[in-house]
């Protein structure tokens, strides 16, 4: 908390010198997924409206986001966070309400409410991505016929080698009872009784000695790279960047994959409200939505942006069949469940922490 | 008469033979005055000069901590937002069954929480207390927004009947006072139960005892393995030429100034299973290619790489002793009689001990609070109690707890210092 006081009154002190008439400050998550922001919203968004937009990365922008608020000296006007995250701090008190008759309609006139993807209206946020975490593998390390499954994931004696997965309960769980035969719309009944996470657990088990426990986004690939691990689950965008972007030999799994949502929400009391608005309009509007999919490959939140997606920025490869929104890969997909993890997630994490350490 | 009495008094007659009064400077002024007045000048200066630093050590030390320290016990997350059922459990003894008169105050409670949108904020504080009850809160709070009608008891049970849980009533009751224990409880690994005695959480949930356990263990580990590394390689650096310890030192500080970060990660490149350790081993043929070694991404990494960091700490205070130790000290029991083994163990081991116990208290509460490093090579059984408390400011947000763990951790090793202190003496510190 030291650390994040010093850093956000010292924020504060950056902001307010630079504060001019104007401006919007967007807190995201930084990386490849920030450039692809700062080309598809950022730069025509000044250019259309001159209204200049200042990017702050951070680990994760709900942290910066509890912090600023609870401070009572907000910096930031626009933050992209996650969806449990966003509920979250909508119910808490910290963001401003958004009507959805306000976002700007499809370009055949669909209003705003029926365009965007179910889920992706929030009282206090408008998504602007899906992303899922998804299995993905090394090419050269299973000559004899490749892994197809989410099961094949804990099958250690056909698929050898050592596996990559998160340290969280969130990301680990739906995997494992997904991989014992659990259908994709039961996960969350199961994982709200204790004999369905023990099961989970217990799958887990299976794997525990080969798991190589990771933290951070850009650690699958690298791990596969290296040849660490012959299997891991990360974000499909970094997979994507690794494959296409660097020619790793990669394949990707869509079986079982696990979607979730960024949002754009705009704290109460943020310096630049009208700013943060328009940005937060222009962001998610059909064009820019996908415009984004040229940079990163995640998908659109809206239904008309679907078919306006076209090519990677090296104008060959196709978007569409990397996209998590892909119909073919929804059809044992898990919608993440906010509610479900706003209650269990503290609960779980302890329970993981402690199976990870006993 | 008076001046008789007073011993003082008559000395200064009889020396200086002036009787009229006490001694004064030359402008006339009594001495011991005029001495207070410039000493009090002096002191006043010396002050201003540390005042910055104490600013300084004010606002970014002791403010910070002490709001932590604030947090681990005082959480108004329900009290402030829920003030009628608040004062309804003030009013009533444990155990009471929650009334009409409760069910009203905690409707109404409710729908004015609901309406300013903190009932999030009272929803997240039961829940650290009691899993699984956040959307009760905010779901209850979505349906109460319309209005409730009475009797408030059915009204709430028709909407969730988990809302006649005498557990939830406990953990009401415990949440009403904005100061609670909690948060240190269940940093032990302990709760409240219904009647309100504390009782261990499910074995599988059990997990912040054997993190300080293990973390406590693995800092004295490490500050061991430090010591022996640390302490030849301190004594060559004190008793070679100095052309030949200068490029010693160099190799002590250059990964001294390198980033952690660095270094961390360059140990990973060393050690996983398709690193160069394990590369160099397969080529020679001490392992085959199957049986690579995993290094790290478990405790054994956290070991290596926490050692390495922290061994310039224990390196530099023992050096700078070393320094200092008189060789014709060992030669004269060398000529004594003393066996070279006994010259070491009675004559210069001894006399090493100041930097010793500065290296051994630096490297083992550097290591206690080690965050980075175990985060990154620690895998699942690496990790310590600072991924913990990392893990409750960002990713749960539960502060308090953080804050609780942080404190308890903070006491532990304050305790550390205050045994030190009394067994080995802290005057007897020397770290340069």
């Amino acid at each position: 908390m030291k650390s994040i006081l010093i850093a956000t009154t010292a924020l504060a002190g950056l902001a307010s010198a630079a504060l001019a008439e104007g401006e919007v400050n967007v807190v995201s998550w930084g990386g490849a997924y920030e450039v692809s922001q700062v080309e598809a919203y950022n730069k025509p968004f000044t250019a259309e409206t001159g209204i200049k937009v200042n990017m702050i990365a951070a680990d994760n922008p709900a942290t910066p986001l509890k912090a600023q608020v609870e401070a009572g000296n907000i910096t930031g006007d626009v933050f992209d966070i996650e969806v449990s995250d966003a509920i979250r701090l909508c119910d808490e008190g910290a963001l401003v309400e958004i009507n959805p008759a306000d976002l700007p309609a499809a370009p055949d006139g669909t209003p705003a409410a029926e365009d965007f993807i179910d889920g992706a209206l929030q009282d206090c946020a408008v998504a602007n991505i899906f992303w899922g975490t998804v299995i993905a593998y090394d090419n050269t390390k299973f000559p004899d016929g490749a892994p197809t499954t989410a099961a094949d994931f804990f099958d250690l004696e056909k698929y050898p080698g050592k596996r990559g997965l998160p340290k969280s309960a969130k990301r680990t769980l739906y995997l494992a009872l997904i991989a014992d035969g659990v259908p994709a719309d039961q996960i969350y009944e199961k994982l709200a009784t204790p004999e369905g996470v023990a099961q989970a657990f217990a799958k887990l088990d299976t794997i525990k000695d080969s798991v190589v426990w990771w933290e951070a986004g850009a650690q699958p690939p690298q791990l596969l790279a290296d040849g660490e691990v012959t299997m891991a689950t990360g974000y499909n965008g970094r997979f994507f960047d690794a494959m296409v972007g660097e020619g790793k030999p990669f394949t990707i799994i869509w079986d079982g994959q696990y979607m979730d949502l960024d949002m754009f929400a705009i704290p109460k009391g943020s310096p630049n409200p009208e700013a943060a608005m328009a940005y937060l309009k222009f962001a998610t509007d059909t064009q820019r939505l996908a415009d984004q999919a040229k940079y990163i490959a995640y998908g659109p939140s809206r239904k008309s942006s679907a078919a306006l997606v076209g090519k990677y920025k090296d104008g060959t490869t196709d978007m569409a069949p990397h996209m998590p929104t892909n119909p073919d890969h929804m059809t044992t997909s898990i919608m993440d469940d906010p509610e479900f993890w706003a209650d269990h997630d503290a609960e779980m994490s302890e329970q993981f922490n402690a199976w990870l350490a006993g | 008469m008076a001046q008789a009495l007073d011993p003082h008094a008559a000395i200064a007659t009889q020396a200086g033979g002036i009787d009229d009064g006490p001694l004064t400077t030359a402008d006339g002024q009594p001495l011991a005055r005029a001495l207070r007045r410039s000493q009090k000048r002096a002191k006043r200066r010396a002050f201003l000069l540390v005042l910055p630093l104490l600013a300084f050590i004010l606002l970014t030390f002791v403010v910070p901590i002490a709001q932590m320290l604030q947090r681990s016990f005082y959480n108004d997350g329900f009290s402030a937002n829920m003030p009628q059922v608040s004062a309804w459990f003030a009013d009533t003894e444990r155990g009471t069954d929650p009334d009409e008169a409760a069910w009203a105050a905690l409707a109404a409670d409710l729908t004015a929480a609901a309406e300013n949108r903190s009932i999030g904020v009272v929803g997240t504080r039961i829940n650290y207390d009691m899993a699984g009850t956040r959307s009760l809160f905010t779901s209850t709070g979505r349906k109460v927004r319309d209005g409730l009608e009475p009797p408030y008891q059915a009204a709430l049970t028709e909407i969730d009947a988990k809302w006649a849980d005498p557990v939830l009533w406990s953990t009401m009751r415990e949440a009403s006072s904005p100061v609670t224990t909690n948060f240190y409880l269940a940093s032990l690994d302990r709760k409240r139960d219904a009647e309100g005695s504390i009782t261990q959480v499910a074995e599988n949930q059990r997990v912040y005892i054997m993190l300080f356990l293990r973390t406590f263990g693995l800092s004295l580990l490490i500050t061991a393995l430090t010591f022996v590394l640390g302490f030849p390689i301190a004594h060559l650096l004190a008793t070679l030429p100095m052309r030949k310890s200068n490029l010693l030192m160099i190799l002590v500080l250059l990964p001294f100034w390198t980033s952690l970060l660095v270094r961390t990660t360059s140990w990973i490149v060393l050690l996983q299973q398709q690193g160069v350790v394990n590369d160099l081993l397969v080529w020679a043929n001490v392992i085959d290619a199957n049986g690579r070694l995993q290094m790290i991404y478990n405790r054994t990494g956290t070991i290596i790489a926490m050692t390495h960091i922290l061994l310039p700490f224990m390196i530099l205070p023992l050096y700078s002793v070393m320094r200092t130790i008189n060789p014709s000290y060992a030669r004269a029991a060398r000529s004594l009689g003393a066996t070279s083994w006994t010259t070491f163990r009675r004559i210069y081991f001894p006399q090493t001990l100041p930097g010793l116990g500065a290296g051994a208290l630096l490297v083992f509460i550097l290591a206690v609070g080690y965050y980075i490093t175990p985060a990154l090579v620690g895998g699942s059984s690496g990790q310590l109690i600072s991924n913990m408390i990392a893990m409750h400011m960002t990713d749960t947000l539960n502060w308090s707890m953080a804050a609780a763990l942080a404190a308890l951790l903070l006491a532990a090793v304050l305790l550390l210092y205050w045994c030190y202190d009394r067994m080995v003496g802290i005057d007897n510190l020397k770290l340069g």
